[in-house]
């Protein structure tokens, strides 16, 4: 067998290159390219010419240098020390790099994605003679504070009998700690292919919600663990602020934070804020169940199109583990971008927009990955897959939204007008959709038998409230009788009191189930209490003099989540003064 | 080592050239063109394949020949020399000297292209800038390292604005002094003028560097322009600890030159003819602002873009709000109503401040009193479109006194003197002044504490 492949330049048209003499490397090889060994991937060959995309910056590369492949395809290093890390897209620690060139990153680093000489001390689970197959577990790490880092039997491996197993122990990422009876021998490392999705059991059918602790997410529009959901948006109206919220707070084990061609303050931002972010659960900082991969807007574009695949193979590894994860990748339409500068450089054909006629489908494959599962051994695991889109002019209709549409269930549109009012979350409660509302009902039901109900009433509120604003742009609102009025009344108050939400507000900033089924119950009892005094009475004026409009509006930010009886109270309160608000006028 | 090496070229197309390759050849790398009477110009290498080297000509390739044109391979990307006597300095959009003084004497010498900030290293900025503009200090604050581009649009008075916050800009607890470096891409010599009139007039003039790429000049070294202007901000923001403000005006016309090449070569255009990367290429020049760890110094960019029809989705602006850390748009209705500086507040976002404001940095109201302002001017928006059909007699009691809130927000707030330099202090007095219009419970953004403690001062 043949090991390495020499060949030569002959052409460079920014990162695609052409190299001759490659008839014997393999179709999507990685390879070394040039005197400064950047490294690249085969995406075509034809007659000994290799294309080659190169992921890191090739100024000044010359023809004629060499280009060599190992026949191995682009993979990552999966085991344990990849939580808490921060990676470019192709799974380089962008600390080892720093220590190494500086501030500036420099084409041509060699690194390794994990710390070889670090001892973790691995405990065993299974015995000598014990029967394993691909992913079965064989013993754990402790990898941080929150997360028990298993380690299995790779893929494609084949069933055999364990010869021999380390004893509990400390032992490095290239230690062998098994050996099995066909004399291979298993670490607690090993690499995958990023462009191939890791196996697994079955899919299963998805159950149970993702909590964001975000209102207007959670109540309204849910994602389930194991679902896709897209974030578009024009720039400026919070998709970042939304994923970032959700990397926080979102009750997902593990989160995967790929930064795709968006901005390096943003991944500073994280590295900064989450050290220091306290997990309510586990009283541990949130870093530690935390991947991130950043290919900032100024990285080579090639490796931009790498790091989403680099992110999800991860992902995969956790979920392979038991875990449900949480991927953000900020923002798909630059991944899509990348494929079309890629694409145009090529001279493919190209769809609509300049875009390759293969976006749909590679959007599909990506968010295919995402699911709920069985593992091989037998657990449940999960990847939730959170997109953001990036609209060229926040028009909807353009290629990227319109296929992504396609492969998700769960949309959270972002509205400008909203966040020019500084209505935030910008997400529209009247163009948004969730299609995982049957599957976490069920869940929701054990917290509190009204959601469905109250869910239901605000959704008509806020939906009349909209057809009769079309009639307030041609009378003025001061012609419409009281009961109309109580709507556009309550829907403000859903606007300022429940919707909007301040990520910036250390009260408000995130809301347990509790606390959002309670502030709704409360502006829904509002709504029905007023409604049925008006009926027998009482001007509206009176209701609004009460004062506990202003009251309602800031519940969000006055009760924390830890004092949900203090809302048992306020509803106590709001019921007797209506009672009182009635004695007057019946 | 460098020679002679093509006689003669196969193509000539726009600004482009395509000769033989009769040797190896760095993709990027510099050329000089020599006309037939050995006139020089500056070129680089775009692309080579099997046969063909296809460069591109940062100057004007009409007059060029086929047969008689030579041209020499550099061995080296573009470079410029930096030293601590760049500052003072003017030089044309290729970073040659332009102000009849000799080339900088240094062999320290910075590719433009500059390397990618490692977003590990980056050091996150916080440190509030006063503009003294209220507009922008209480409602899109502008931040040390911070990029925040103001999208203009022909005739509106961006230059005056770009101009006063050069002026007035000063860290609140500390007396350094911004650097200035100026790149003017495609723009008139009376703007580039009254810009270094108004470096005079503050007396910073030895404290600015300049790269002029006027009106006048080959369109396509405009894209060397920011380039060289960022490497010497690079130089001097980091190996010599200083703050630099850099203003790059105006990157409507960068896009052009961009598109310019693009065309010539052939390429699949996306929006409106530019090409696909434009948001790659751009990010290349605008995250090259922002703040080192370990390092003192910082880069602030206000890129200076207008709007082609005053259209903000135009992949120009659009694609810079896309990078850029929020923007400052000025709005034409506003200019028409004779106020300055015309920053349009709902659209205009700074995202940077939410880490840069409050407690200890401006004032502890900060950000509540701007985000109740934002959304009030929203309301009065809507409020407006409404009375445009029903007239101000069918609104209630509170709409009325939002359209009043909305016009002493424009006369007292917005406006000021293009001389004018308000404290922090004074911006916030005068929104919690704005705010006292308008009964109490519609203040709901702001917590009850600084309403008991500003707002009944104000009155
Ligand atoms: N939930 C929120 N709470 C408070 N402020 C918010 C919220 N969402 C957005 N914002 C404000 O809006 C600004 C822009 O948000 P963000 O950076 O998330 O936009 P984006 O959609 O990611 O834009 P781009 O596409 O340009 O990256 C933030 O800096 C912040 O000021
Ligand atoms: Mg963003």
């Amino acid at each position: 067998m043949i090991n390495s492949v020499k060949g030569k330049i002959i052409s460079i048209n920014g990162p695609i290159i052409k190299a001759t003499g490659m008839d014997e490397a393999g179709m999507l090889d990685v390879v070394n390219v040039g005197k400064n060994e950047l490294v690249g991937e085969i995406i075509k060959l034809d007659q000994g010419i290799a294309t080659i995309q190169v992921y890191e910056d090739n100024s000044m590369m010359e023809t004629g240098e060499e280009v060599v492949s190992f026949k191995r395809p682009l993979s990552v290093l999966l085991g344990p020390g990849l939580l808490e890390g921060i990676y470019d897209g192709l799974q380089r620690p962008l600390k080892d790099i720093a220590n190494m060139t500086g501030c500036f990153i420099q084409p041509g680093v060699k690194t390794y994605p994990l710390d070889l000489k670090k001892k973790w001390h691995f405990i065993p689970i299974l015995n000598k003679n014990d029967k394993v197959s691909q992913g079965i577990k064989i013993g754990y790490v402790e990898e941080t504070e929150l997360i028990r880092h298993f380690i299995m039997i790779p893929p494609e491996v084949k069933a055999a009998k364990i010869k021999s197993i380390v004893k509990e122990g400390d032992y490095t990422i290239n230690d062998t700690i098994v050996v099995l009876d066909n004399d291979q021998e298993i670490k607690m490392c090993h690499y995958h292919p990023v462009r191939r999705s890791r196996p697994y059991l079955k899919k299963l059918t998805l159950k149970e919600p993702l909590i964001t602790g975000l209102r207007i997410i959670d109540m309204f529009y849910p994602l389930a663990k194991g679902g896709t959901a897209a974030i578009p948006g024009g720039f400026g109206t919070g998709k970042t602020m939304t994923q970032h919220s959700l990397a926080k707070w979102s009750d997902a084990d593990v989160i995967v934070y790929i930064g795709c061609g968006e901005r390096g303050n943003e991944m500073t931002d994280v590295l900064n804020e989450f050290p220091k972010l306290i997990d309510p659960k586990t009283n541990q900082p949130l870093m530690k169940r935390t991947i991130m991969i950043a290919n900032t807007s100024n990285m080579p574009v090639a490796a931009r199109e790498v790091s989403i695949y680099t992110g999800i193979t991860l992902a995969e590894y956790y979920r392979d583990m038991g875990y449900a994860v949480a991927v953000m990748a900020d923002s798909t339409s630059r991944w899509a971008e990348a494929l079309r500068e890629l694409s145009g450089r090529l001279e493919e054909m190209p769809a609509e927009e300049g875009f390759p006629a293969y976006l749909p489908s590679r959007l599909a494959e990506f968010y295919e990955r995402a699911g709920l599962i069985n593992t091989f051994n037998n657990e449940e695991g999960s990847i939730s897959i959170i997109g953001a889109v990036s609209p060229p002019g926040g028009d909807f209709s353009e290629p990227v939204t319109q296929h992504t549409k396609r492969f998700i269930r769960c949309f959270w549109a972002l509205d400008k007008n909203l966040a020019n009012a500084r209505h935030y979350p910008a997400i529209s409660w009247l163009d948004s959709y969730s299609e995982y509302l049957n599957e976490v009902m069920d869940e929701w039901y054990k917290i509190d038998s009204d959601y469905e109900n109250i869910r239901t009433e605000a959704l008509t509120i806020l939906k009349t409230e909209e057809k009769l604003n079309q009639i307030v742009k041609l009378i003025g609102p001061e012609s419409l009788p009281d009961n109309q009025r109580l709507i556009l009344l309550t829907a403000e108050m859903l606007k300022k009191g429940y919707l909007q939400q301040n990520s910036f507000d250390e009260i408000d900033m995130y809301a347990v189930p509790e606390k959002q089924i309670y502030l709704l119950k409360i502006i829904i009892e509002f709504y029905n209490l007023s409604n049925k005094a008006i009926k027998k009475g009482t001007p509206l004026v009176k209701i609004k003099e009460l004062k506990i409009i202003d009251e309602i509006n800031r519940l969000k930010s006055t009760i924390s989540n830890k004092e949900i009886v203090k809302f048992e109270e306020f509803l106590n309160n709001l019921r007797s003064s209506f009672e009182n608000l009635l004695n007057i006028y019946t | 080592m460098s020679r002679i090496e093509s006689v003669g070229l196969v193509k000539i197309e726009g600004p482009l050239i395509i000769m033989e390759k009769t040797r190896p050849v760095h993709f990027d790398e510099v050329i000089k063109i020599f006309d037939d009477r050995r006139n020089e110009q500056t070129g680089k290498v775009l692309a080579v394949d099997e046969k063909h080297v296809i460069a591109q000509v940062f100057g004007y390739t009409s007059g060029l020949s086929i047969k008689n044109t030579n041209v020499e391979f550099l061995d080296t990307p573009m470079k410029i020399a930096v030293s601590r006597d760049l500052l003072g300095r003017v030089f044309n959009g290729l970073g040659e000297p332009y102000d009849g003084l000799p080339q900088i004497f240094s062999d320290d010498y910075r590719n433009i292209n500059g390397s990618s900030i490692n977003p590990y290293s980056r050091e996150y900025p916080k440190d509030f800038i006063q503009t003294g503009i209220s507009a922008i200090d209480g409602l899109t604050t502008l931040i040390r390292g911070q990029k925040l581009p103001i999208f203009s649009g022909n005739g509106l008075p961006h230059n005056i604005l770009a101009a006063q916050i050069v002026r007035q800009a000063k860290l609140r607890y500390s007396d350094d002094k911004f650097t200035i470096v100026f790149a003017a891409m495609g723009v008139k010599h009376d703007v580039a003028q009254y810009f270094i009139e108004n470096f005079e007039k503050s007396g910073v003039l030895s404290n600015v560097v300049m790269y002029l790429s006027l009106a006048d000049s080959p369109s396509v070294e405009r894209l060397i322009t920011p380039r060289a202007a960022l490497t010497a901000a690079e130089y001097l923001a980091f190996d010599l600890d200083m703050h630099v403000l850099v203003i790059l005006t105006d990157m409507t016309n960068y896009c052009e030159a961009l598109r310019e090449v693009a065309t010539s070569r052939g390429e699949i255009p996306s929006r409106k003819g530019y090409p696909g990367y434009l948001y790659s290429d751009l990010a290349s020049i605008y995250e090259r602002a922002g703040k080192i760890k370990g390092k003192n110094g910082s880069i602030t960019q206000i890129p200076v873009l207008s709007m082609p029809n005053d259209d903000i989705t135009n992949p120009i602006p659009d694609l810079t709000g896309y990078i850029t850390e929020g923007q400052i748009v000025l709005d034409r209705e506003l200019n028409q109503k004779n106020i300055y500086p015309p920053i349009a507040g709902l659209p205009s976002l700074s995202r940077l401040m939410k880490d840069g404001i409050g407690e200890g940095m401006t004032r502890e109201d900060h950000r509540e009193i701007s985000s109740q302002l934002f959304s009030c001017y929203s309301k009065v928006k809507e409020l407006r479109a409404l009375v445009a059909i029903i007239g101000e007699e069918e609104l209630t009691e509170t709409d009325k006194k939002y359209l009043e809130f909305g016009l002493e927000f424009e006369r007292k707030f917005l406006t000021q003197s293009p001389n004018e330099d308000r404290s922090i202090e004074i911006t916030l007095d005068i929104g919690w002044q704005l705010l006292n219009i308008l009964p109490e419970e519609e203040l709901y953004k702001i917590n009850r504490k600084f309403i008991d403690k500003y707002l009944k001062k104000s009155t």
